[in-house]
């Protein structure tokens, strides 16, 4: 079995360079990988691309990278609740590709999935097809979507052995498995990690052949960001 | 006029036993708290869940489960879990049989615009576009009127449009209203106390009434 495991996630981010492609998962700040996310707004990076679906909340997420200006780009479906993201945008000195999330979930799918493109409907007739070739299956319209690929990806699961298998907890699954498949490097933290051989293969989501680092996480904060409870 | 709450009560009234449904942020969520007891449906959230069932209890709070909202939710019996391409996967596929979803402005030809507007902060479609895309039946929830009275029923959409000829009813403060396969609004029903005249003039797009229209009733 090869062992994958880093020390923490200072040892796991060490090398991601300036400029480079980074997907992260989670959905809202449920499934976001904290420990990675910290660890990189201690590097002196710039320039970042970043595929995630949200983008964080001004104090928390992603929010912190963008508010430290190390994020050049997001590829994201949904971005609100975030006004530092809104300032940068507004000024120019932050691009957004925004993207219907199903889009957004089937290129990083493609991605790891070796699938260069596919047709989808979400989009016809908007604004998101221009440009984009269009095309009838069955009397319906369609349009092309290329895969997204990533030089890292940074996933967060709620367990993981050394082998690098992956199991996620509740709705926190989201994005991270079609990243984890989609990054040339897949970074994962997890809250508890084993010695392979502890997990139960028939309840692995992600198999470790996609992760190439595992390391344990600490302090998880999992801020909710609308609390809503029963009356 | 009807309350939110009550555009989301008239809204469960086309839920059919049976169904899976996606519902949308704000008064689409309302709807879950209408559909009678005895039907048995199941939520779907796009994030990856099958079976949403009522807020938690301050005890039962899990920040790893939320729906589309991002609010705190629980799982209903027999639910199950599964990730973001997945969900879309049951979208586009056609599983999900009913899709409610707000909206900024609707066609006369079922157009729906609801994710951006030009000028000011865009904050993303989210799913929007690939459930409006995809699902076979879908009902819109709106006011009537824009804040500052002007009618969201319009001949074209006049902001960036989320999905072509997608609509097929929409439920406002003031009326039930079905899209014409050839255009138009068909106005089905009026909200208690609320005059065919009333609806008309609140109506941009072209409005088709036949013959008497009824009021609609709330048990």
């Amino acid at each position: 079995m090869i062992n994958k495991t880093v020390k923490n996630a200072t040892e796991a981010v060490a090398d991601i360079p300036s400029n480079s492609m980074l997907m992260m998962g989670g959905f809202g700040l449920t499934g976001i990988p904290e420990n990675c996310i910290s660890a990189l707004l201690e590097r002196d990076i710039s320039g970042l691309t970043i595929v995630s679906n949200n983008a964080g909340v001004d104090d928390f997420g992603i929010g912190l990278l963008l508010k430290k200006r190390m994020v050049k780009k997001m590829i994201s479906s949904y971005v609100g609740e975030n006004a530092e993201f809104e300032r940068q945008l507004l000024n120019g000195e932050l691009e957004v590709d925004l993207i219907p999330q199903g889009t957004l979930a089937e290129r990083v799918r493609a991605g790891g999935a070796g699938i260069p493109a596919f047709f989808t409907p979400a989009g016809v007739g908007t604004e998101v097809a221009e440009g984009k070739e269009i095309r009838e299956f069955d009397g319906k319209m369609y349009l092309l979507e290329n895969w997204l690929k990533a030089d890292f990806s940074i996933v967060k699961a709620w367990k993981g052995d050394t082998a690098g298998n992956l199991i996620f907890k509740g709705t926190a699954r989201n994005f991270n498995p079609m990243m984890a498949a989609a990054g040339k490097i897949c970074i994962a933290e997890v809250e508890e990690l084993v010695e392979a051989g502890q997990l139960n293969p028939n309840e692995i989501h992600t198999p470790g052949i996609y992760v190439q680092r595992i390391f344990q996480g600490k302090n998880y904060e999992k801020r909710i960001e609308q609390r809503t409870v029963s009356k | 006029m009807l309350t939110k709450d009550q555009i989301a009560q008239r809204i469960a009234k086309e839920v059919k036993n049976g169904q899976y449904i996606n519902l949308g942020i704000g008064i689409p969520t309302l709807v879950a708290n209408y559909i009678p007891n005895e039907l048995e449906v199941v939520l779907q959230s796009e994030n990856g869940l099958l079976g949403i069932g009522p807020f938690p209890t301050e005890d039962q709070i899990d920040p790893d489960l939320i729906n589309a909202g991002k609010q705190t939710v629980t799982m209903a019996k027999g639910s199950a879990l599964f990730n973001s391409a997945e969900s879309f996967a049951m979208i586009r596929g056609g599983h999900v049989h009913l899709t409610i979803l707000g909206a900024m402005e609707v066609s006369e030809n079922g157009d729906i615009a609801n994710w951006k507007i030009p000028g000011k902060m865009v904050k993303g479609m989210g799913g929007a576009m690939d459930l409006v895309a995809s699902a076979d039946n879908i009902i819109v929830a709106m006011q009537h009127c824009s804040r500052s009275g002007e009618s969201k029923l319009l001949p074209e959409c006049s902001l960036p449009i989320t999905g072509i000829r997608c609509v097929k009813k929409i439920v406002t403060d003031l009326a039930v209203l079905e899209v014409s396969e050839d255009g138009g609004f068909i106005l089905k029903e009026r909200a208690p106390g609320v005059s065919v005249e009333e609806i008309k003039s609140k109506t941009a797009g072209k409005l088709i009434v036949q013959g008497d229209v009824p009021e609609m009733i709330f048990e």
